[in-house]
């Protein structure tokens, strides 16, 4: 990996580790991620950083035992999708015994790390 | 709109051959396919090629022109990538190019190597289909993908592994007897239940191999056949194609797939069917659940009772609607940029009566191919027709 930063992604990154994470609204009201700098949904290119919901809840997941190997030492691990509010993210399940994560689980966003590569990796963790 | 017919289809075996390089691969199929067709290559005006992941395992791009020179053939040539959706792609552009008149014969076809990466690399290259940003950095692979689907299934409409179980061993049973399959075996479904799980609630029988192999379609204009007495019963009637946002978290449903019933719902008015009268279908199993989801979208289901469909035997070989008489995806092999064209291939055998399956869908006139790309943010449907 080189230490060439990807803008936007990065930087929002670093807003969930400072505790304020957001999305984008554009004028309709439409939720999305960044980088982005047209709304999918309509096609708006004013879009505004929105504070994201502090808390979200698990709508997918799953137990993965056979990881690419970026994250060869990590597995297994749990992914799930999670809903805050007008935006799906998708994480790693955190801080939890991977069979006791069920839909509907409540979480918030945090930034973990890599066992395999030390690289950031956003998380999901159980409130 | 003037109908496309198959005159010539090719396949290698798909299965585990490492050290076979990609334009070895097509050149074999692209044989077959020209022998097949009785169709001289000089006729050939274009080439339409599906790849995946050629940089990756091959260090190879360009792959269009390599390819029609491996095949021997003199015209312009395209590699299409659209992820496990690029064979379907290819077949595509191929017939609409045939039918607004711009050729007459078109060389269609794909090819992946995958197995010389091992599983790591094949797992790290398959996880590029997905969003990197929002996916793949959070530790998502591509059964992890599925199995996020297959999750969400379960919880929106019921079902449980042993119904998938039964997706995967009727898909082993059919490749029995077809010698280009990679899985020639059969199954119990106990086997798949005690098998490793990879991403639960998928196990190691839920998800297709990791394969090698090429398929090649040599497609004419109506005209063509007739002018050149083209021994060619099988046309593609219908073609449609589905779009969707590539990152599963961005999706209405996480247990629909609204890009293959888009699909779906065009090639089914292109041809002017209904879901109804297909008699025997090919569709996108890279893993079990996704069987259960190419049913319902195509309308060859009802929402929510896919799940059921090969348990109940309905999809089964001897089944109202035969699904996957290949083996599918699962046990025939997915070598990502040649599985829409191998559909094709093996659809037309079947439909004209030279497929070791063909006993099973005797009188069957209407088929139909499904190719998916990623979580199903790309899919292609063909209505296939016997016509003479
Ligand atoms: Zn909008």
């Amino acid at each position: 990996m080189s230490d060439a930063r990807d803008a936007g992604y990065d930087d929002w990154l670093e807003a969930v580790e400072e505790g304020e994470p957001y999305y984008l609204e554009c004028p309709e009201g439409h939720g999305s991620l960044p980088p982005r700098r047209v709304c999918p949904d309509c096609g708006a290119t004013d879009l505004e950083e929105t504070p994201l919901p502090a808390a979200g809840e698990i709508a997918t997941f799953t137990i993965t035992h056979v990881p690419t190997p970026s994250f060869a030492d990590d597995a297994p691990y749990v992914v799930g999708v999670a809903d805050f509010g007008p935006v799906r993210i998708t994480g790693q399940v955190v801080g939890v015994d991977p069979t006791a994560v069920e839909t509907g689980t409540a979480v918030e966003l945090e930034v973990a790390t890599s066992e395999t590569t030390g690289d950031r990796v956003l998380a999901l963790r159980p409130r | 709109m003037s109908d496309v017919r198959v005159a010539g289809v090719g396949l290698t075996e798909f299965g585990s051959s490492p050290e076979r390089t990609g334009r070895d691969l097509f050149a074999e199929a692209s044989i077959e396919a020209f022998e097949d067709a009785g169709v001289p290559r000089e006729d050939v005006e274009a080439l339409f090629y599906g790849n995946f992941m050629g940089e990756l395992a091959e260090h190879q791009g360009h792959q269009g022109p390599l390819m029609a020179e491996a095949a021997g053939v003199h015209a312009p040539a395209t590699r299409l990538e659209s992820a496990c959706a690029s064979g379907g792609v290819a077949v595509r552009e191929a017939v609409s190019r045939i039918r607004n008149g711009e050729h007459d014969v078109v060389l269609v076809g794909g090819a992946e190597r995958m197995t010389n990466l091992g599983t790591g690399g094949a797992t790290e290259a398959l996880a590029i289909a997905a969003d990197d940003l929002w996916e793949v950095r959070a530790g998502v692979t591509f059964p992890g993908a599925y199995a996020l689907m297959a999750q969400a299934y379960f919880e929106e409409f019921g079902g449980e592994r042993e119904d998938l179980a039964h997706v995967a061993v009727k898909n082993h049973e059919n490749a029995v007897p077809n010698e280009k399959a990679q899985y020639r075996r059969a199954i119990e479904v106990d086997d798949v239940l005690e098998a490793p799980m990879v991403s639960a609630p998928l196990g190691l029988y839920d998800a297709c191999p990791i394969s090698d192999g090429a398929a090649a379609v040599v497609l004419t204009s109506e005209a063509y056949a007739a002018e050149h007495d083209l021994e060619a019963p099988v046309a593609i009637t219908g073609s449609g194609q589905g779009g969707d946002r590539i990152a599963l978290q961005d999706r209405t449903h996480l247990s629909q797939s609204p890009a293959a019933r888009e699909a779906g719902a065009e090639a089914y008015a292109d041809a002017g069917i209904s879901a109804a009268d297909v008699e025997v279908a090919e569709v996108h199993d890279c893993f079990t659940i996704a069987e259960v989801l190419a049913l319902e979208a195509l309308d060859l289901a009802p929402v929510g009772e896919g799940i059921t469909a090969a348990r109940d035997g309905l999809t089964t070989a001897d089944g109202d609607l035969p699904v996957n008489l290949s083996g599918g995806l699962k046990a025939k092999g997915h070598p990502v940029g040649a599985t829409g064209a191998a559909q094709v291939a093996e659809l037309t055998a079947l439909l004209r009566g030279d497929h070791p399956n063909s006993d099973h869908v005797d009188d069957a006139t209407v088929g139909l191919t499904h190719n998916a790309g990623g979580t199903v943010a790309s899919a292609v449907v063909h209505v296939l027709e016997v016509v003479a």
